[in-house]
């Protein structure tokens, strides 16, 4: 329908331009050349694979522009990248200045069958559909249905082992009402006169064998101390008292995806996580400011012991973490 | 024995026992087309045989184990520090294993290459309609492997657990955990436990190594099966039509030049390495949950998702007690699961505005289907608009800029550049076939004045060759779908909101400038 304008007319094919090699021997000749010459190369850059291989690891050399730069390291990827290029470089000259440069004709074949085969295929399938009966006996169809149905169940049973289910793990974490804040590393007890102010420090929960805590454990146990002047806070009078002279604890565990919020800038007195940059403020109970988290850090209740160590009064009153579905469900 | 006797003899023993001859014969003189932008796939090819051969290397000294070690190697500054078996293995491979780190960069930096070739092919396969009846398949099992790339990829740069790789994987286990009802059970399964557990590393080693490179072998050895069998498609030009393939055959020169792009290719990947040092696991340190490197960033073909999921609103809802995290799930499963979706339904919804159920061999140039290269520019806008956000701290750093202001900018610009691309990208096309019509009609300008006997100065100009003449005016230009409202009584006809919506599409998809005709032409010689 298109088409009912008249088209400019198909000139065919453009005449095919001999290159020089294919009719002068010296040119091809040095073609020739050219390609051993390229695959030589590549064999010289095996030999200082092999040489680069025995160079001891602790010899730098200075290169302009990278600067210091292991000698081994470097003479083994360059040799390598030496004899693979060459390799390539001369294949593909070979082929553009000694192989023949005709482009050749060929010709498509529509993919569609015939209407013949077609007819008869769809016969056949009929045909083999009716001579098994599945169509007529309605009883194997619907209990083969039913079987095969079923027997998808099984890989999902057999992988149900795969973990245990959450429970009310991701709602608990180590910090019981007692619990000693101790420094991470180094876990020692944390007397208040110890946080400047203005400081931060990453703390966890008193452990009975430290020197094994779970990477499951730290993963929901992570918290920080921040130390501010009081009249800085800007709390409810409930939060305020989980405060202790000043120094404020929160899960360092974001609220967002997870990630450690480890950024404390102290002017601003914003938490900032480096992953997705969600900002807390601190002076207002970590409440969100910027970003995508949707909820501020769960602050911890802390208080001091009869000797002045800093120590949980209560566990975390929410999960700390990522949201999940069940997350404020009791 | 000569050579020639020598292959008679070999062929003879295969042939009496496959009947391979006849089928070799026909298919050793297989044309392949030649065009720089087909080589994109190639690139693709060559870095995932790379990645076999290097991730196979790696194999022999990773010990995909979360089991807790005290380092002990050659590199001082981590000396006497508790970490698993898979970091310190993977510190190992750097700095013991002889050529250790040179395979590791190969590895990683063919990572790179693979998806960015990936992407760069499905680019050229999109714009310029190769994905047309007969290739939606092809198109399909492209969209599958760009997918599970992206997958390979993280998964394989969280095998080293690292500081940087262990928090992908928190990002990842917050994603499962965001799915509402059954998210927390999946990641428990996932993770075989809480997080980060220890069961999580040596699983994603076994679908790194072996299933997700095995979907792969199948789906790519699927797809050049397709292309072989359906022939390669070739650019519009003097001599090459719908029902015939012009090129090179396969023996020798498509072997030779295909052969040795495989050994450039791998050449420069080695070179990069050589060069260029990339995830030096060594300065993160290893996994904590409890600390972070600052500037994380995960590789270029997940920045996008990353950009997303940092634009986000700050949006939960609760209701009943439950918690549905719209910040996670929008950007971390239905956007992309929107786009890639799309993106694999795009050859059946084009046909559908179309309504064109024939078979393509020729391709399109892309101005000549404004309408979709307009709706490739915007996608693209989309993704890099992503990316950006995805390094906004990095921006912010390097231009001294705020992270607020980049936040701010690229929420806004995600919704409204994308469109712009699109309505600039159009006109762009369109007036490309304008520049078309002129330089068939009018010749080429020669820069050279000629000075009329009346003083007037005009410039000369050339007509064109006949062969650009018709590489420039035989695409099609097919009128939009006629599809009437009302039948003939002037009854509304069933479904008449879906084919308003049709017409317009396929209106807006046929608009364009409208090619010389011989009519044209010789209107101008009158004249
Ligand atoms: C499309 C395919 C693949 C992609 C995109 C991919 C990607 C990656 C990436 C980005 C890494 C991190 C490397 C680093 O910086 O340390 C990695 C690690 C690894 N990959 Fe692959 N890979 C692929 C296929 C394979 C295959 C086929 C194998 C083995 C048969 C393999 C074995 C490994 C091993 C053992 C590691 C961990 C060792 C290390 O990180 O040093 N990979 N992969
Ligand atoms: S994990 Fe902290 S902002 Fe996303």
């Amino acid at each position: 329908m298109s088409n009912e304008i008249e088209a400019i007319k198909d000139p065919g094919l453009p005449a095919h331009v001999h290159r020089k090699a294919d009719h002068d021997p010296v040119a091809a000749k040095r073609a020739e050349r050219q390609v051993a010459i390229l695959f030589g190369i590549s064999s010289v850059g095996t030999v200082l694979l092999i040489a680069s291989f025995f160079i001891p690891e602790d010899i730098f050399i200075f290169v302009p522009v990278m600067g210091s730069q292991n000698a081994h390291q470097l003479g083994l990827g360059l040799g390598m990248a030496i004899s693979l290029f060459f390799i390539g470089m001369g294949a593909i000259h070979w082929a553009k200045t000694l192989m023949p440069d005709q482009e050749v004709i060929a010709y498509r074949h529509e993919l569609r069958s015939e209407d013949v085969d077609r007819k008869e295929f769809v016969v056949a399938v009929k045909d083999g559909v009716e001579a098994s009966g599945i169509g007529r006996r309605s009883l194997i169809k619907r209990s083969l249905g039913a079987a095969l149905g079923l027997s998808a169940l099984s890989p999902i049973l057999l992988l149900r082992d795969l973990g245990p289910l959450p429970g009310n793990d991701l709602k608990e974490t180590s910090w019981k009402a007692g619990t000693y804040l101790v420094t991470d590393p180094g876990d020692r007890r944390i007397r208040a006169s110890d946080l400047e102010v203005g400081s931060v420090a990453q703390v966890l929960p008193e452990s009975d064998d430290p020197e094994h805590r779970k990477l499951n454990d730290i993963a929901k146990d992570a918290v920080l101390l921040i130390r501010l002047r009081p009249e800085e806070f800007n709390l409810d009078a409930e939060r305020l008292s989980w405060t202790h002279e000043g120094i404020i604890a929160f899960s360092k565990i974001c609220s967002h995806m997870g990630c450690a919020v480890a950024l404390y800038e102290q002017q601003t007195k914003h938490l900032l996580c480096p992953c997705h940059q969600s900002t807390f403020d601190v002076t207002r109970a970590a409440k969100v400011i910027f970003g995508p988290a949707a909820r501020p850090l769960p602050q911890l209740n802390i208080s001091v012991d009869g000797e002045g160590f800093l120590v949980a009064r209560t566990p975390f009153s929410e999960p700390v973490g990522p949201s999940f579905w069940g997350r404020i469900s009791s | 024995m000569t050579t020639e006797q020598r292959i008679g003899q070999v062929a003879n023993y295969v042939d009496e026992r496959t009947g391979a001859a006849a089928w070799m014969k026909k298919n050793l003189q297989k044309v392949f087309p030649d065009h720089w932008s087909f080589l994109l796939g190639e690139v693709a090819l060559y870095s995932f045989v790379i990645l076999l051969l290097s991730g196979t290397y790696l194999t022999f000294w990773f010990d995909p184990s979360a089991r807790e070690v005290i380092y002990e190697g050659s590199y001082a500054p981590l000396e006497g520090v508790q970490m698993s078996a898979a970091y310190a293995s993977t510190l190992h491979i750097s700095f013991e294993v002889r050529g250790g780190l040179l395979m590791r960069q190969i590895h990683h930096w063919a990572a790179l290459i693979f998806m960015a070739a990936i992407v760069a092919h499905l680019m050229r396969v999109f714009f310029t309609g190769a994905f047309r009846k007969p290739r939606e398949g092809n198109w399909i099992i492209g969209i599958g492997l760009l997918t599970l790339g992206i997958v390979e990829g993280f998964l394989g740069y969280s095998l080293p657990d690292d500081l940087l790789s262990g928090t992908g994987i928190r990002i990842a286990e917050a994603i499962i955990q965001a799915i509402p009802v059954v998210g927390s059970y999946l990641s428990y399964f996932a993770f075989g436990g809480a997080f980060p557990g220890e069961a999580f590393i040596p699983r994603i080693y076994i679908v790194h190594v072996l299933l997700l490179p095995g979907a792969f072998l199948a789906l790519i050895t699927a797809h050049l099966m397709m292309v072989w069998y359906q022939k390669h498609t070739q650019f519009p030009g003097p001599g090459r039509t719908e029902k015939n393939v012009v090129g090179y055959p396969l023996m020798p020169v498509y072997m030779a030049k295909a052969g040795g792009f495989f050994f450039i290719v791998f050449g420069v990947t080695a070179f990069i390495s050589a060069v260029a040092s990339i995830n030096p696991i060594w300065l993160y340190g290893p996994y904590t949950p409890g600390q972070i490197t600052a500037g994380s960033q995960p590789d270029w073909y997940m920045g996008w998702l990353d950009g997303l999921v940092r634009m986000a609103p700050p949006l939960e809802t609760y209701f009943f007690g439950y918690t549905i995290s719209w910040n996670i799930l929008i950007p971390g499963l239905i956007v992309p699961g929107i786009l890639f979706t799309g993106m694999a339904l795009y050859p059946f919804i084009e046909s559908w505005i179309t309504g064109d159920k024939r078979e393509h061999h020729l391709l399109d140039r892309p101005r000549n289907a404004p309408n979709r290269t307009a709706l490739g520019a915007m996608s693209i806008t989309f993704m890099l608009v992503a990316l950006i956000n995805g390094g906004n701290d990095l921006i912010a750093t390097h231009f001294d800029l705020s992270i607020n202001q980049i936040m701010w900018a690229t929420r806004i610009g995600i919704i409204v550049l994308p469109p712009l691309a699109f309505v600039i990208t159009k006109r762009l096309c369109l007036s490309l076939q304008r520049a078309d019509r002129e330089l068939v009609l009018h010749g080429r300008e020669t820069g050279r004045l000629l000075r009329l006997p009346h003083g007037e100065f005009v410039e000369v100009h050339e007509p064109i060759s006949p062969e650009k003449a018709y590489l420039l005016t035989s695409h099609e230009q097919a009128p939009p779908l006629a599809l009437p409202e009302v039948d003939g009584r002037g009854v509304k006809r069933a479904g008449a909101l879906r084919n308003k919506l049709r017409s317009r599409m396929s209106v807006a998809h046929s608009e364009a400038v409208p090619k010389v005709s011989t009519d044209d032409l010789k209107e101008i010689e009158h004249h």
